[in-house]
């Protein structure tokens, strides 16, 4: 068992270290917008063992903020993004799945995006890379899974955008994969979605250390626009019911009461602040615009059969669609439209309503009947690997 | 809950479509998938019930009946089936329309109220019964329509609903059950058309 197991108390980290891999892709990739990525790196992580038929591979997709990191701890003590849901004995259980997750390009984490060299010019790509799509990701994806020598997924997971490329996945390569577990995710943004993230982004662009998407050469980055963008995002993520749980009208010292009101800061400001500037320092602005931008022009079903009741007819998997009741960014209705027009189109879904007051951010954080239903779905589909290779 | 599927069977076509409204733990829509390879899909609101659902491998959908179907388009489905739930909904009559709108054919069952034993134990212990079928306190109980089968015919009639066949699931004693359904069925089960 690898020492890193010590960094946690609790049994989540059975997983241990963590190692990233590269995938270098040499071919050109065109892209949905007309523009050709000349060549790209996919960074990714895997867990648990391929085993001989290559049949137990699972593809997690992230989402806006996301990176190859999801489970176990990395080199700097990180614990992945989805931990509780992936690892020994979890309900993604690395002890029957191989577990695949990229990060994707136009991210950066360190896959080709804004921040990488474009091999063209030499000079970084910055505000320059191309604007992609999902489709786009699951292309990349599909490079990712040739560069493996998996033939077919045993599920492609992902909750909010994640769950857009699932959906994707399920339209693009039909036969390659088996299922698709669609979590916190639409078939189309809202108009609501559609302009918070445009105020994220005109939080960013108003930054003065934006300079016009060129700041890499200029060597600074518009961490208060990024702040600012992650602060209004974060707190769509989040519902009235879990805010006020969590904070209240506390402030920072005190009791309302007893401190100065004039100086004292609310708790619910200094969580939000804390998210924005940890988030400026981690996350690329040219990325957030693109990625942003990506999820605005996401529309299933403009892209497939322009029909939402005929979308999915071509699909070949089973889906799990599953939503959260507090969910306001994508709410469970954008999970009923997409499991309506799977039932439409007479293809295999299960649906489940996590009830909860966390909203969008469930889909993140432990919830047992979420854990359970992920857990009873995914046996199925270890069971049916078992029954083919008998 | 019916055990043996009795003669819900015979009015399914194989490999039909079929949509199953409280399907509960899934027992009888595994049933007729294995048995006659429908295509089929249930509606529940019990997680434990969509629990063991997913793990039967059924397409289980959570959705309150009491909502409305109105995502399920007109003729969508072969059958709409409907077991020992109607008792338990808002609007009985309503869902009932509507699942005369979605499926082809209806199949409906439930607790005859009328039978011998929840009537002898109100007329004699002059309180609500708790049977088997019915197995709940009055203020506890999810069955909050009790009705008889003689009521539920009235209704079909009342809104031109078509009993294309009816079956009663009780005593097999001399016949009784279907003798005198009003006092001896236990279960009706009903096979509906528009």
């Amino acid at each position: 068992m690898s020492p890193d197991c010590s960094l946690s108390s609790s049994p989540d980290n059975l997983l241990g270290a963590t190692v990233p891999q590269t995938a270098v892709i040499n071919r050109p990739m065109d892209l949905v917008c007309g523009a050709t990525l000349p060549s790209h790196s996919l960074v990714f992580e895997t867990y648990g063992t391929l085993n001989k038929a290559r049949s137990n591979a699972i593809l997690i997709c992230h989402a806006l903020s996301g990176d190859h990191h999801v489970a176990g701890i990395n080199t700097k003590g990180k614990v992945g993004w989805w931990d509780h849901y992936i690892g020994p004995g979890k309900a993604i259980d690395t002890t029957k799945f191989f577990v695949v997750c990229p990060n994707n390009i136009g991210s950066c984490f360190g896959s080709t995006g804004p921040t990488s060299n474009n091999p063209r010019t030499g000079k970084v790509y910055g505000d320059s890379f191309p604007s992609i799509q999902v489709r786009d990701w699951v292309e990349s994806q599909k490079y990712l899974m040739d560069h493996l020598k998996i033939e077919c997924w045993a599920a492609v997971i992902g909750g909010s955008l994640g769950g857009m490329q699932a959906m994707c996945w399920s339209l693009a390569y039909p036969d390659k994969l088996k299922h698709a577990v669609v979590i916190a995710a639409a078939m189309k943004l809202s108009a609501q979605n559609i302009a918070f993230n445009e105020i994220a982004r005109r939080a960013i662009q108003s930054d003065i250390e934006f300079k016009e998407g060129h700041y890499l050469d200029y060597e600074t980055s518009p961490t208060q626009g990024l702040a600012l963008a992650r602060m209004i995002g974060h707190l769509t993520y989040l519902s009235d019911d879990a805010l006020h749980r969590k904070f209240g009208r506390l402030v920072h010292s005190g009791d309302l009461d007893t401190t100065e009101k004039e100086l004292s800061e609310f708790e619910v400001a200094s969580y939000l602040n804390y998210q924005g500037d940890k988030f400026s320092q981690r996350f690329d602005a040219n990325s957030y615009i693109l990625i942003t931008k990506m999820l605005d022009h996401f529309d299933l079903s403009q892209n497939y059969n322009d029909n939402p009741a005929k979308v999915f007819v071509h699909a070949q998997c089973q889906f799990l669609v599953v939503s959260f009741s507090s969910d306001w960014r994508f709410s469970p209705l954008c999970s009923e439209q997409i499991t309506d027009s799977l039932v439409s189109a007479g293809k295999a879904v299960s649906y489940i309503k996590i009830e909860t007051d966390q909203g969008h951010d469930a889909f993140l954080l432990p919830n047992s009947r979420y854990q359970k239903a992920v857990s009873l779905y995914l046996s199925r589909v270890s069971n049916e690997l078992e029954e083919i290779s008998l | 809950m019916i055990n043996d599927i009795g003669p819900i069977g015979a009015w399914i076509e194989p490999k039909s479509r079929l949509l199953d409204l409280g399907c509960g733990d899934g027992t009888l829509l595994r049933r007729l998938i294995d048995d006659y390879q429908v295509q089929g899909y249930g509606l529940e609101i019990d997680p434990n019930s969509i629990n063991q659902c997913i793990q039967k491998g059924l397409n289980v959908i959570e959705q309150d009946l009491n909502k409305g179907l109105e995502n399920f388009s007109d003729n969508s489905f072969d059958t709409v089936l409907m077991s020992q739930t109607l008792q338990a909904l808002r609007y009985p009559h309503l869902v009932l329309d509507e699942m005369l709108r979605i499926g082809n054919r209806c199949i409906v069952t439930f607790p005859n109220f009328g039978h011998w034993q929840t009537r002898s134990f109100l007329a004699i212990r002059g309180r609500m019964p708790v049977t088997k079928q019915l197995a709940y306190q009055w203020y506890d109980t999810p069955n909050i329509h009790l009705f008889t089968y003689k009521d539920f015919e009235a209704l079909c009639s009342e809104r031109s609903i078509k009993i294309l066949k009816r079956s009663f699931v009780g005593s097999q004693l001399l016949g009784l059950n279907s003798l005198c359904p009003s006092l001896f069925a236990k279960i009706a089960v009903y096979h509906l058309a528009k």
